[in-house]
């Protein structure tokens, strides 16, 4: 993510001066106004008739999605007369950013609104404003801690998954037969359906009595092979099922990585005498960080998302102990259908994931310029 | 003479012989991986065939070890005795699959469309709008990856509730292609900047417009980029379980949807478990394996620089 700019090829020129008449530019913009003001009336108008303060309106809120539709496509249009060359250019960003803007940024602020509020869906009451309950709720909330520490753990199980991948692909990146049908093997598990998987693996390759798993742990002594029923052997097992499918995606980059390493340096250790353990730690290893790098960033945020393997496979138990915030949080709203505290937890999640984040980013940082 | 040339030859098979290990080393390691890829579908492909003795007995290999039966598949009403009849199960089935194949190819060409136009847009142009340059409107893309689901679920549920859009395909498509659209920028910017840029420049001096460029040059160069985003975007949603649990009831209902809800129920048989993963898994399965370059050039995308 931080390296987004190295991805920048070679641009073209800026636009010259532009001769654009000022009937062409007064239209273009007269249209934007119109457009929005239009917008805004039918916000208002639809804001009051929801609040019973005039008795006309529309049933649903669709007609003010429709009329956003207009206004987006009036500001590009707009754009185009107003800037001519410039407007022109901006089309191509104008989709894409206004499609996120409208589909993240309000509903994330939105969703501050209602994560300060006792909201059952089921009930006539609607929204409550509760102010902090919430929060303090949150704060004597065991089960959400504990699914925070789950998190913890299961982000530090990463490097476990980090490790069996890297050593995947130098072995792949050897010379071998039938490297084709290796790498469609490997990468299998990763165009997998986890709720699929779930049942696949969990439900019925590791299920104690008949799955192949339990009957190959019985023969390897363990006599009572219940994968899900004490909280460590639980905790392992959505582990494997999530490094599963995710350890292709891991070797697949650092493969890429392996094989973008110039062969003639390679060469030149290997004539200067280096042994291959050598080569590996001197060479390969330092070459590969970068790669590395992202890799273990980009799986992080996966794995912030874990959550439909937990839900389908042990919903969360035994006792918790499998349990993400994501889980969890899906439960709670099965349960009591208040999306008001589920909010509240997402919203503290997210702020949480943001400031892990930032904290990587800006150690990476660091860790660049060392080595530098 | 003799004995210094016989010790290089000694030093040699030694050397041969540590190679040999090494080769057998990496094939074993090799061998054993493929199997704990591919040994769970193999599993679930055969149990579509097996009856209860048959999963009791933990048989493995049909003809040999059990006698297939078509049981898994007539549960789905799509076994060859059945096919033609009324079954309530297989327009279940259908529908579902249906629903999951329009909401993730609508999902990915939006985003594929979008997307790419917004990548060339920041791969060529310079932007400035207040303090936001080229970099920073990447970076607000991409950051968007970070954004786990579950921050949107629960305010998407009340907005789409109030838009009429609950239990709605076009909501499910609108929710994906948020999903996938900051890869499909990665993977795009990455392509873009890839093709040499006197290509463009020279169109513009025989008098095509940007969007003529865009169209008539680019498009078709970086089809095979744009092919990979579309298949990466299409397994993503294809996959999808979190939005569609949450957001559809009776219509838009998913195949995941499906799947999970007779995860849920206990006395399921494993058959018909069995087939319905199997349908689940099945065209990605088959992606995977008649596309695999594709899907390694997206993931692979601008993460080898």
């Amino acid at each position: 993510m931080s390296n987004s700019s190295s991805l920048n090829g070679a641009q073209h020129y800026k636009v010259g001066i532009e001769h654009i008449s000022s009937s062409r530019k007064s239209a273009g913009k007269g249209l934007i106004i119109v457009a929005s003001l239009s917008l805004a009336i039918i916000l208002l108008f639809q804001i009051l008739y929801k609040s019973d303060l005039i008795a006309f309106g529309f049933d649903s809120w669709r007609a003010v999605l429709y009329t956003y539709l207009i206004w987006a496509a009036a500001l590009a249009y707009g754009q185009v007369l107003v800037r001519g060359e410039l407007g022109k250019r901006a089309l191509f960003l104008l989709p894409a950013l206004l499609f996120t803007i409208s589909m993240v940024i309000f509903p994330t602020f939105f969703g501050f609104f209602v994560a300060f509020s006792d909201w059952n869906l089921s009930s006539f009451e609607g929204r409550q404003f509760n102010g902090l309950d919430n929060i303090r709720t949150l704060w004597n909330d065991v089960y959400y801690w504990n699914a925070l520490m789950n998190t913890v753990y299961y982000l530090l199980m990463v490097v476990v998954e980090f490790v069996i991948a890297f050593g995947l692909a130098v072995l792949l990146n050897t010379e071998i037969k039938a490297r084709k049908f290796f790498r469609v093997a490997f990468l299998m598990p990763f165009m997998l359906s986890p709720v699929a998987v779930s049942w696949m693996l969990g439900k019925s390759l590791m299920e104690y009595r008949f799955g192949p798993a339990a009957t190959l742990a019985r023969y390897l002594g363990w006599e009572t092979p219940a994968f899900f029923s004490t909280p460590w052997t639980a905790k392992i097992s959505m582990e494997v099922m999530d490094g599963w499918m995710f350890i292709p995606f891991m070797m697949i980059l650092i493969l890429a990585g392996l094989q973008a390493i110039p062969k003639d340096i390679l060469e030149a250790a290997k004539i200067d005498g280096a042994s291959s353990w050598q080569t590996f730690l001197k060479i390969i290893f330092p070459i590969m960080i970068p790669v590395s790098i992202t890799v273990l960033m980009l799986r992080i945020i996966f794995k912030f998302k874990l959550a439909d393997i937990v839900i389908n496979v042990t919903s969360g138990g035994p006792g918790g102990a499998t349990d993400t915030v994501t889980s969890y949080i899906y439960r709670v709203y099965r349960e009591r259908s208040n999306v008001g505290y589920g909010t509240m937890l997402a919203e503290v999640y997210l702020i949480l994931i943001i400031i892990f984040m930032l904290t990587f980013l800006s150690l990476v940082n660091r860790l660049r310029k060392k080595v530098k | 003479m003799s004995i210094l040339s016989s010790d290089i030859y000694g030093r040699e098979s030694i050397r041969r012989f540590n190679v040999a290990w090494i080769r057998i080393f990496i094939y074993f390691g090799l061998i054993f991986w493929a199997f704990v890829c591919l040994f769970p579908v193999y599993w679930t492909l055969t149990t579509v065939f097996k009856n209860a003795v048959s999963v009791t007995q933990g048989y493995l290999i049909p003809w040999i070890d059990f006698p297939p039966k078509m049981i898994g598949l007539r549960s789905l009403g799509l076994s060859p005795n059945t096919i033609f009849e009324v079954s309530t199960v297989r327009d279940e089935f259908l529908k579902r699959f249906s629903n999951s194949a329009i909401v993730s190819i609508g999902a990915s060409f939006i985003a594929v469309l979008i997307g790419s136009l917004a990548a060339y847009g920041l791969t060529r142009f310079q932007y400035k709008w207040g303090f936001f340059k080229n970099n920073d409107i990447s970076f607000f893309f991409l950051s968007q990856l970070i954004i786990p689901p579950v921050v949107l679920a629960l305010p998407f549920l009340v907005l789409y509730k109030e838009l009429a859009l609950l239990d709605t395909r076009i909501g499910l498509i609108l929710l994906y292609t948020l999903m996938v659209l900051p890869i499909v920028i990665w993977i795009m910017q990455d392509q873009f900047s890839t093709i040499p840029i006197e290509l463009e420049e020279a169109a513009f001096i025989d008098g095509l417009s940007v969007w003529g460029v865009f169209l008539r040059i680019v498009t078709p160069l970086s089809f095979p980029g744009m092919v990979a985003a579309f298949i990466l975007c299409f397994v993503l949603s294809w996959n999808e379980y979190f939005f569609a649990a949450l957001l559809t009831g009776a219509d838009a209902t998913t195949l995941p949807v499906m799947v999970a809800s007779q995860t849920g129920s206990q006395g399921i048989s494993w058959w018909s478990m069995a087939a319905l993963s199997t349908a689940a898994i099945a065209p990605l399965a088959l992606i995977g394996i008649f596309l695999e370059s594709y899907i390694v050039k997206g993931l692979t995308a601008g993460s080898g620089k």
